[in-house]
């Protein structure tokens, strides 16, 4: 075994994390997809989606978590998921009618999934117990 | 009556937790339960007995609902609380790794 | 008034870009802030010169009818504040170019600034109250991070209090906003004016009333809520603690609790005998506090409670000459304030440090920085020809004429005090003989010296702002804003009819 993977908790945790993480992820996704026509909102997928990683990152130790998302996709992800809620939020100053849009929709619930990632990112930066330029 | 008796006395126990507990992960769970308090009164005054949920549908009447702008206004007043309470867990986090402790009486580098 | 919401969006789109744009492309972020208040600037006056003529202008967001809908009101008032607050903002963001240099991860700062910027936009244009509180928790969080931005361990700490002391007022607003919506069961200001016009104000009121003084009081560091201001004013950033002291205490306290007692609840008697207590105990304490200072910037934030004092003494007294100097004093003090820790900001790059026995000779090492603070010195201490002066001279005149000699008393020897304290502390660290050791003894760059030289000016010219003339807009503008507080409950019917 590799010294990163020696890292984490028992291999119990690591194996049902394995066989789980997919399906956490899948609901996250589910969740954010059907949003719109559930009571509660797409918000909750967002939040599904970023418990997958930090379920990962709790097994497996922070660096396995942080190679399977680099901190600059997250950066990014951040600015674009933000920048597509800000347009949004123009659409309607526009007054054009949005929510009636076929469109805007599916963009509404990526940007939520955005919105989840940005929550992971945050996360991740809490429990880093290095020093702030790790990344 | 008695529901608005209770949220006072959370946000008692809150305000409580904030001004005499020394831990820091301590004061920022009070915090969080001042909020909580503060969401909870904010829900209960749209509150309304024998209203139905606010959701409209094309075979039910506007009427008997109980007030919907409460429930958005706590929704996004939850988030703002979420961001706050991820900043006080982040600074807190760097204060153990400067200072070594969680104790509030013992983080006093600054003077006066 | 199409150009209002572009108040908020464009720092925000700011704050976004820069994240996208991040470390690799390093010159991008502090370009895109200085940019985005420049714009924000332009804006604002552009909106105010607008304001000038109509008064007030109303946008209502997605064509929804108030109160139904979120309405973004921009009047004298608001528009007088933001265009010291982007000018102002402006110029740090400019200053910080350099400052910055020395930290690492840098478009953090940035982003931030931009965030807080937008919140601190949003809170003047905002038109209901709860957007209010949405737009004022942006500015604070933002505002806690940048405090914590050198991740020392004192900054930390000073951030930690802060975030604390900010989180329980921010409780106490929101629960306030509870009661007053379950009392009047609307969220939009305007309308809630008219409600309370219409109805006799209960007990209830007198509460909710109690709950603002203590959330805003604390966002404006009023005396018995002032323990965090010197702790992060003298541990954040220099840019920082300039935006702080400068627009945020400003905004966040003294606009929105003057924008709530004055146009929603209605100036009353108790309400401004509270105040005067407050603005009274500030003064003297932090004047006083001040004294034993040996840390410049505790020293700066010092004297901005003292200061902030004022402004609430003005608005206390409450008689239209009072309330135009309270506003007056608010905008000198904003750009008077913010060049003192510009100032200090660079004299620690010059001598290596903050503590006032071991700066010295700083005019001679550095003319730029040495002159602008005794610029912005003299103007806070109320030397004649400078703007602090005219503001002083017109609350303590204003106390006269209103009958309150033991405040105009009060006031003028506070006055002495500010004076007798800078000139103690500033007289051996500006004029004193260089000691040479300590520092890197290095020239503020471009990018500091004229921030600091255009705020120097401001400084001077603000004396201007009382000139009584109808080619003077700024004058116009003031008096403007004074009178909307004045003619408290007209808010309501001046919404009413720009709708």
């Amino acid at each position: 075994m590799s010294p990163i993977q020696e890292k984490g908790m028992s291999l119990i945790v690591k194996t049902v994390t394995k066989l789980t993480v997919g399906f956490i992820l899948l609901y996250g996704v589910y969740v954010a997809l059907t949003g719109h026509l559930s009571p509660g909102g797409g918000f909750a997928g967002g939040v599904i989606v970023a418990l997958a990683f930090i379920h990962v990152m709790l097994a497996f130790g922070k660096e396995v978590a942080l190679r399977r998302l680099r901190s600059q996709t997250l950066r990014v992800s951040i600015g674009v998921s933000a920048l597509i809620f800000l347009y949004i939020v123009m659409a309607g100053f526009s007054g054009r009618s949005i929510f009636n849009c076929e469109i805007t929709i599916p963009i509404c619930e990526m940007a939520i999934v955005g919105f989840g990632l940005f929550a992971i990112f945050t996360a991740l930066v809490l429990l880093s117990k290095t020093d702030k330029d790790a990344e | 009556m008695s529901e608005y008796l209770l949220c006072l006395i959370l946000f008692s126990i809150g305000l409580y937790c904030v001004v005499r507990k020394r831990n820091l992960i301590k004061i920022i769970i009070g915090i969080g339960i001042m909020e909580y308090a503060a969401n909870l009164f904010f829900v209960l005054a749209g509150y309304r007995k024998t209203g139905r949920s606010p959701i409209f549908s094309a075979d039910q009447q506007v009427l008997n609902m109980v007030d919907p702008l409460p429930q958005a206004v706590v929704l996004t007043a939850i988030v703002i609380g979420l961001a706050l309470t991820l900043l006080l867990v982040a600074v807190s986090i760097k204060i153990y790794e400067k200072y070594g402790t969680f104790d509030i009486t013992k983080i006093n580098k600054l003077k006066g | 008034m199409q150009l209002v919401p572009y108040l908020i969006i464009v720092p925000l789109v700011a704050a976004f870009l820069i994240p996208i744009a991040g470390k690799r492309m390093k010159d991008i972020p502090p370009v895109l802030a200085a940019c985005a208040s420049f714009t924000l600037a332009i804006l604002s006056c552009l909106i105010a010169a607008a304001v000038i003529t109509c008064k007030v202008a109303v946008y209502k967001v997605g064509n929804w009818p108030p109160p139904a809908g979120i309405s973004m009101v921009a009047d004298s008032l608001s528009c007088l504040v933001l265009v010291t607050v982007n000018t102002v903002a402006f110029l740090v963001a400019v200053y910080s170019i350099d400052y910055m240099k020395k930290y690492t991860d840098t478009w953090k700062f940035y982003a931030l600034f931009s965030l807080m910027l937008a919140g601190i936009n949003g809170v003047l244009v905002a038109g209901d109250i709860f957007n209010l509180y949405v737009f004022l928790e942006i500015a604070a969080i933002a505002g806690y991070f940048l405090v914590a931005f050198g991740v020392e361990a004192e900054s930390l700490e000073a951030a930690f209090k802060y975030a604390v002391m900010g989180a329980v007022a921010s409780v106490f607003i929101f629960l306030g906003i509870g009661f007053l919506y379950s009392y009047t069961s609307t969220l939009n200001m305007a309308d809630m004016a008219a409600f309370m016009t219409m109805n006799n104000s209960p007990e209830l009121v007198v509460f909710v009333s109690v709950l603002f003084l203590m959330g805003f009081g604390l966002k404006a560091a009023l005396v018995p809520f002032h323990s965090w201001l010197p702790y992060a004013h003298s541990q954040a950033p220099a840019p920082v603690s300039a935006m702080l002291s400068g627009v945020s205490i400003k905004v966040l306290g003294i606009y929105a609790l003057a924008r709530i007692f004055f146009n929603v609840f209605g100036f009353s008697h108790a309400i401004s005998s509270i105040l005067i207590t407050l603005a009274v105990l500030s003064m003297l304490v932090g004047g006083l506090l001040a004294f034993g200072q040996t840390d410049i910037k505790r020293l700066f934030a010092y004297s901005s409670i003292s200061q902030i004092g004022y402004i609430a003494l003005g608005l206390g007294v409450g008689t239209p000459l009072a309330i135009f100097g309270a506003l007056f004093h608010l905008v000198n003090h904003s750009i008077f304030k913010s060049l003192l820790f510009l100032n200090s900001g660079s004299i620690e790059e010059i001598s290596g440090t903050r503590d006032l026995g071991r700066i010295s000779g700083i005019i001679s090492k550095e003319p730029v920085t040495g002159y602008t603070n005794l610029i912005a010195a003299f103007s806070i201490c109320g030397m004649p020809p400078l703007g602090g002066f005219w503001s002083k001279l017109i609350i303590i005149l204003a106390c006269i004429q209103a009958n309150r000699p033991v405040l105009a008393f009060i006031a003028a020897i506070v006055s002495i005090l500010t004076l007798a304290y800078y000139f103690r502390a500033l007289t051996p660290a500006l004029f004193g003989k260089e000691k040479g050791e300590g520092g890197s003894g290095q020239k503020a760059g471009w990018a500091m010296a004229i921030p600091m030289v255009v705020l120097a000016v401001l400084a001077i010219a603000g004396a201007l702002l009382i000139v009584p003339s109808s080619a003077n807009g700024a004058h116009i503008l003031l008096k403007d804003a004074a009178s909307v507080l004045t003619n408290g409950k007209n808010y309501a019917m001046m919404i009413m009819g720009a709708m």
